[in-house]
């Protein structure tokens, strides 16, 4: 168990101190820092360019810098990442890819041009037909037109090869991070909701050359090892939503009695759960992967696969239940819950629904909530 | 001989037609089309598929105050408040099927255009899901460069061709290119007149009430490729040529003191309300940024040309372009200040709002004012909030002068 908690550990600290991993991980690299945004952004172009993806979820800023540009209403996880660029949190960086794929992030992408140039704002836009051929040509072109501004602003310049190595690592890690996930639910209990969202997301702030071996490494040690008898039979749950943030909201679910076993978050499998099949260059095999990637609240899916997809993953990792967190203000989930919702009901699967912001004076509301869902299971 | 009509008597009957057919058509064995309101129903019409839009249709039941009923009942359901409430009336109304402010029949396609806004992805998703019903999606995608890209261009061009491709497929017959080719003249021909009768509101005093302009509104929406669309603008037009050639102002009882735009969607519930506020003060709404929005000019027979209008409307385009077509506007048809509405439903057009406000006084020197409301939910409207920010607007017009 020492082992664990000592590889636990290290990955904890990258996660809970962004600023500081971020510019370890330029120095141990020499690599200038990309900023890139949520939901989905092209990592894989940024790496080949020789450059390092760094998420931007958001953080537990809090302030009114913002509210210069954005109004109440704004989703936490925008008013922290303008609250932070504002801040001058994100000056390390060279470039941030901004993406679009609500309507939210495109005014964000406009705002943040005239905020912060300074950060040298690269907008992307994903189609929402993926799958069609007009689809598929516009994405492949819109990737290269990102790859070309990157390298101009940047310095740096890719090839087929690098690009081709960039999706294979960023394959075995998508590989590696279902891994880890899949032993977390062959072990309920062993390690905790708030740990394992710690090992997911330190992924976005060092090299994933770097990241995968330790999460390997983990994932080992979590086969290896057995569920202490005081923490076996915990409620084993899937959680959805966008972030399983702040980290007292996981804590709740522990407390609670809950231990997360599969989860459908944004931030987490939904980055993951998707490998790029094995088709023509590297910018072929990105396109083909959104146009697999299905259940996303911000990538159309004409057959609306989210719920069902989440009640299959219910019964495959044993989950008694779903904790879906909706992110307040954040359009897309809150147009998924109803039918969502839907689905659950039909497969008799017993769910919680609850609103959290990313930054949030008191828990105790939720905490109700989550008790409540506990004793009723 | 009778007499000729005035274009409100003709578009209170193309409106009452609209909705009356729309209830008769399925019977006849046509097809009928939920689509956004800036999508390109040419292909529909083409198709000889009649085309209903839940936009005006929730704008409609907003303005007849009937609004919270449906949102209360898809509320219930699992929308959250903090959505679209046009698309919380509509999803509501997709069950319940009937209310005051007229009725439409469900639907056996959806036709949804991301140009106004990525939220009609996915209320169209969830209506396709729900009624088991052929979803048809153009995306256009946001234009954060000045003008649109020619890969944009080309994937939706590639789209305009999907999509007739699937339309054959759902109604088992072909596309008829000669009609099409007429019907983009027409759509054309109503889009200039539509925005040639906006810009007499130039003149001063303004021939036109801009309220007015929500109201004539409905049509260019759900007319736009028809003859019958065309006549009503053409006249319209005329009359207010007419009009300003006469020197005529928007009202008979009260001379127009100053003149604004709107900025944003109408609050629906509280026309009369902000309509009679502003009136109050002299102040005429002469523009918003709606007579552009239709402005869907293209040759006939250029599919690029058409793929680049339909993804240039203004919330579809960057801040750059959005405080210059403002500017635009200002002097254009010499305004004395803007109305802002900060509108609960429209993140998109919100979070944009304050910075082209900053921009559009420092270049304009124009002063205005951003209130809080709502297009349908009226809820999110305080009337003496709406009044104060108007006085304090009259207050900054009147020391510019």
């Amino acid at each position: 168990m020492n082992g664990i908690n000592d590889k636990i550990n290290e990955l904890k600290a990258i996660s809970q101190n962004p600023g500081q991993s971020v510019a370890q991980a330029i120095k141990d690299t020499g690599k200038k820092a990309v900023g890139c945004f949520p939901i989905y952004t092209p990592d894989e172009v940024v790496y080949a360019l020789g450059l390092l993806p760094v998420g931007m979820w958001g953080g537990p800023s809090k302030g009114n810098k913002s509210s210069k540009y954005l109004q109440t209403f704004c989703c936490s996880i925008m008013k922290a990442n303008t609250e932070q660029a504002l801040g001058g949190d994100y000056d390390m960086l060279s470039a941030v890819i901004v993406t679009s794929f609500c309507d939210t992030l495109k005014c964000i992408i406009e705002d943040w041009k005239i905020a912060v140039p300074h950060l040298n704002i690269v907008p992307i836009v994903y189609p929402q037909n993926r799958k069609s051929n007009s689809g598929k040509t516009y994405f492949k072109a819109e990737l290269k037109r990102v790859a070309d501004e990157l390298a101009e602003i940047t310095d740096t310049s890719y090839t087929d090869e690098s690009l081709a190595a960039a999706v294979d690592l960023y394959d075995e890690y998508r590989r590696t991070l279902q891994d880890f996930v899949k032993s977390v639910a062959e072990k309920p209990g062993l390690i905790t909701p708030l740990e394992r969202h710690h090992v997911v997301k330190a992924g976005y702030f060092i090299d994933k050359k770097d990241y995968v071996p330790k999460v390997k490494a983990l994932t080992e040690d979590i086969r290896a090892a057995e569920v202490p008898s005081d923490r076996q039979g915990l409620n084993p749950i899937v959680i959805s939503g966008i972030i399983g943030e702040p980290d007292g909201l996981l804590e709740v679910f522990d407390e609670c009695g809950f231990t997360v076993v599969g989860d459908d978050l944004a931030q987490e499998s939904r980055q993951f759960r998707t490998i790029a099949p094995n088709v023509g260059d590297g910018f072929d095999r990105m396109v083909e992967r959104i146009a697999m990637q299905d259940g996303c609240a911000f990538l159309y899916d004409e057959e609306k696969r989210r719920g069902r997809m989440i009640v299959d993953l219910a019964k495959e990792t044993g989950a008694v239940g779903v904790i879906f967190n909706q992110l307040k203000f954040c359009d897309p989930e809150e147009f998924d819950w109803p039918l969502v919702k839907k689905e659950f009901n039909a497969a008799e699967l017993p769910y919680l629904y609850i609103e959290t912001e990313q930054q949030m004076d008191s828990l105790e509301q939720v905490r109700t909530s989550i008790q409540t869902f506990g004793e009723l299971l | 001989m009778s007499e000729q009509k005035t274009s409100k008597e003709l578009l209170n009957e193309l409106l009452e037609t609209h909705y009356d057919n729309a209830m008769k058509v399925q019977s006849e064995g046509k097809l009928l089309a939920w689509c956004t309101s800036i999508s390109p129903q040419e292909l529909l019409e083409t198709m000889d598929i009649y085309a209903v839009y839940p936009e005006n249709h929730a704008a409609a039941i907003g303005a007849r105050k009937q609004a919270p009923d449906f949102i209360n009942y898809s509320e219930s359901n699992g929308y959250s408040s903090d959505l679209c409430s046009y698309a919380r009336v509509n999803l509501a109304y997709m069950d319940i099927l009937q209310s005051e402010a007229g009725n439409i029949p469900r639907p056996d396609l959806i036709f949804c255009c991301s140009n106004i806004c990525n939220t009609v992805l996915k209320w169209y998703e969830n209506i396709s899901k729900e009624l088991n019903i052929p979803l048809i999606v153009f995306d256009t995608p946001f234009n954060h460069q000045y003008e649109v890209n020619d890969q944009c261009t080309q994937y939706i061009k590639g789209q305009l061709l999907e999509a007739i491709g699937k339309l054959e497929q759902i109604t088992g017959r072909k596309f008829d290119h000669d009609r099409f080719r007429e019907v983009m003249k027409i759509s054309s021909e109503t889009s200039k007149w539509w925005k040639k009768a906006s810009l007499e509101a130039a003149a001063k005093p303004s021939p036109l009430n801009g309220f007015e302009l929500f109201n004539y509104m409905a049509a260019i929406v759900c007319a736009r490729g028809t003859v019958a669309g065309r006549d009503l603008y053409k006249l319209w037009y005329e009359e207010l040529r007419d009009k300003a050639a006469k020197g005529l102002g928007p009202w008979k009882d009260e001379d127009e003191k100053y003149r604004v735009m709107w900025d944003g969607i109408a609050c629906w519930p509280y026309l009369g309300l902000t309509y009679k506020t502003l009136k109050k003060y002299g102040i005429n709404m002469v523009t918003s940024t709606y007579p552009d929005s239709w402005y869907i000019v293209y040759d006939v027979d250029d599919l690029d040309g058409m793929a680049r209008c339909y993804s240039s409307n203004y919330v579809n385009r960057n801040l750059s372009f959005g405080a210059d077509n403002i500017v635009d506007i200002v002097n254009k048809f010499s305004l004395d200040g803007i109305v802002f509405h900060s509108n609960r439903s429209c993140k998109l057009m919100d979070f944009r709002q304050f910075e082209i406000q900053r921009q559009v006084e420092a270049r304009t020197g124009v002063p205005s004012i951003i209130f809080d409301g709502d297009q349908t939910d009226p809820r999110a409207f305080n009337p003496s909030q709406f009044e104060n920010r108007i006085q304090a607007l009259v207050e900054m017009m009147e020391s510019r002068r």
